[in-house]
């Protein structure tokens, strides 16, 4: 009798990357076999993925479930106060075991399906029914609780935020950042308590990959988002820097207050309208609270974390893939606790500039969209990424696109490609 | 007040989006309103933060400014389907009512998805015998938005 049976598939393994991080290969983005890869290699390997604000566990049985790339968990305030987090899939068949987003009070966790427990830190406690019923069925004698439960994960504390890591090797988080990174990240973080005023979860049509090229690439903003061109409030002439941490994974780009000075470094480009004006200027009152004339500051944590102020907005940002050409992208708007009524109200209105609709963001949401179906068929062509050289070390400019070459670096030493 | 009079202000309102005359959009509220779109988990926390905040009809100008000179975005439209008002309380300073809706997406390349689905929490005032917004908050069911939002809703 003839096989019928279709040949196994076999998947191919990623090509080759040939040459440097100046030419990015578009089948980075499109080969569905690397997403296995990427969450072995990458999201558990040694890098601090952000989990949630200490201030949204505050209390011992408060927990959240998010994601570690693709991976399900769960962070929980254990009844010591610390702070644990655990693959969020009961050892038995594999159940969810947390179903909400969040939750308090919690003593011990219970999947639903066959009532397995755990405690605050993910140990396997008890298995319903583990001697049987009337002394039939049940597990066998040797079945030790001990010996099972969810993958744990390392967890760490900066500023408020939580972080965790799958890998043994993972350096301090604040080793990991580098110096100059570290401080831009607690410029926004460090000294005041930070309050959660609004989450939005904005949906990619790309990899996610491409966004955290996106928010690298100091080089696009003043180009793709005219907000600020149009309504004569930003240049790119404007001064500014990008600094890359030593592994390359992290940045920090900066703008500072415009200046009186003329320029024409828009002159010849798309669309900038001399007529232009804000009725409403309170979208562009600042109130500089730092002493260092930024009006703009982006902190990119490898692989898929961001903290940002935007004039007096700040958001955390934080996005996972939901698929090879799917990205889920989090905005966490934040003020400080102590805000000012007014300076709060002030946070709200420059608000507009970020998330889903913000004047300056929301073209970052589509243009990951054009560029997966303008390499539809070019897997074997790459990107160009040469602006500002081939290297990856801090520019005192923002039209370099040293941190995507940074981010390429780490990714493809983790990757292995 | 009459369900009816809300209703018409609601399918004008509508109308004006969906037919791309964004520039009359401001029109429907008073000069110092609030216009806000955020997610029911949101409203429920009480979070004060939208994905759009306009307290001014100024802001709201500028923004359909921004949506026709600075912002990219590709070739889209809106098909509001606004149901009845229901009147939760009327005062002499103004009027409180809510509204369901549905908005569907429809894309330059001829995709059409369901894009929001929420309800209007409105405070409405008459103004020299026009009933204006005094604010609107728009409630929306789910917290994702699919790309990105340009059209107010």
């Amino acid at each position: 009798m003839p096989d019928t049976n279709p040949p196994e598939f076999q998947p191919s393994p990623p090509p080759a990357w040939v040459g440097d991080v100046t030419r990015v290969p578009y089948w980075v983005y499109r080969d569905k076999d690397l997403l296995k890869t990427e969450q072995e290699r990458v999201f558990e390997g040694p890098v601090w993925n952000f989990l949630c604000l200490e201030s949204e566990i505050a209390n011992s049985g408060d927990w959240r479930a998010t994601l570690v790339g693709q991976m399900p968990v769960v962070v929980v305030r254990d009844t010591g106060g610390s702070i644990a987090a655990f693959e969020n899939r009961c050892a038995h068949r594999g159940a969810l075991i947390c179903l909400d987003n969040a939750g308090s009070d919690a003593k011990d966790f219970q999947c639903v399906y066959h009532a397995w427990r755990y405690d605050l830190r993910g140990n396997l406690k008890s298995v319903a029914f583990q001697r049987g019923v009337n002394g039939k069925g049940g597990m066998a004698a040797d079945f030790r609780v001990e010996d099972h439960g969810p993958r744990k994960l390392r967890t760490t504390t900066l500023c408020g935020l939580v972080f965790g890591t799958f890998h043994d090797d993972t350096p301090g988080i604040e080793s990991f950042m580098g110096s100059d990174v570290l401080t831009g990240f607690k410029r926004v973080v460090a000294d005041r308590q930070i309050e959660i005023i609004g989450r939005f979860v904005e949906v990619l049509p790309n990899n996610w990959k491409m966004y955290a090229e996106n928010v690298r690439d100091s080089y696009h903003a003043s180009l793709l988002h005219l907000f600020f061109a149009t309504f004569r409030i930003n240049r790119l002439s404007q001064g500014g820097g990008l600094t890359v941490s030593p592994n390359g994974g992290c940045s920090v780009s900066s703008t500072f207050a415009p200046t009186e000075a003329d320029d024409k470094a828009y002159s010849g480009m798309r669309s900038v309208d001399d007529d232009y004006k804000l009725e409403d200027a309170s979208l562009i009152d600042v109130v500089d609270e730092h002493p260092d004339r930024i009006r703009q500051h982006i902190v990119t944590v490898f692989p898929n974390f961001v903290v940002q102020k935007t004039q007096n907005a700040m958001a955390l940002r934080f996005f996972t893939p939901s698929g090879i050409d799917r990205t889920n992208l989090e905005w966490i708007y934040f003020g400080y606790a102590d805000d000012t009524p007014e300076m709060r109200k002030r946070r709200l209105r420059h608000l507009n500039l970020g998330g889903p609709a913000g004047f300056v963001s929301m073209e970052d949401g589509c243009v990951g969209g054009f560029v997966e179906r303008g390499i539809a068929t070019a897997e074997d062509a790459a990107s160009i990424v040469a602006m500002g050289g081939a290297g990856i070390e801090s520019q005192p400019t923002r039209a370099t696109e040293a941190a995507v070459r940074g981010f390429w670096s780490l990714w493809r030493r983790m990757v292995g490609v | 007040m009459s369900t009816l009079r809300i209703a018409e202000l609601n399918a004008a309102y509508a109308s004006a989006i969906d037919n791309d005359r964004l520039e009359a959009w401001p029109d429907f509220f008073v000069d110092d309103c609030l216009y806000k779109i955020t997610s029911a988990e949101n409203y429920r926390r009480g979070y004060a933060a939208g994905i759009v905040y306009a307290d001014s009809r100024a802001m709201l100008r500028d923004r359909v400014i921004a949506l026709r000179s600075a912002n990219i975005y590709e070739r889209q439209s809106y098909r509001h389907i606004i149901g009845l008002p229901l009147i939760n309380s009327t005062k002499a300073d103004g009027i409180t009512a809510e509204a369901p809706f549905l908005v569907a997406r429809i894309m330059r390349d001829g995709r059409m998805d369901l894009f929001a689905t929420g309800v209007y929490i409105d405070r409405l005032r008459e103004e020299a015998s026009q009933l204006r917004f005094v604010e609107r908050i728009v409630v929306c069911d789910s917290g994702h938005f699919d790309t990105l939002l340009a059209i107010p809703l």
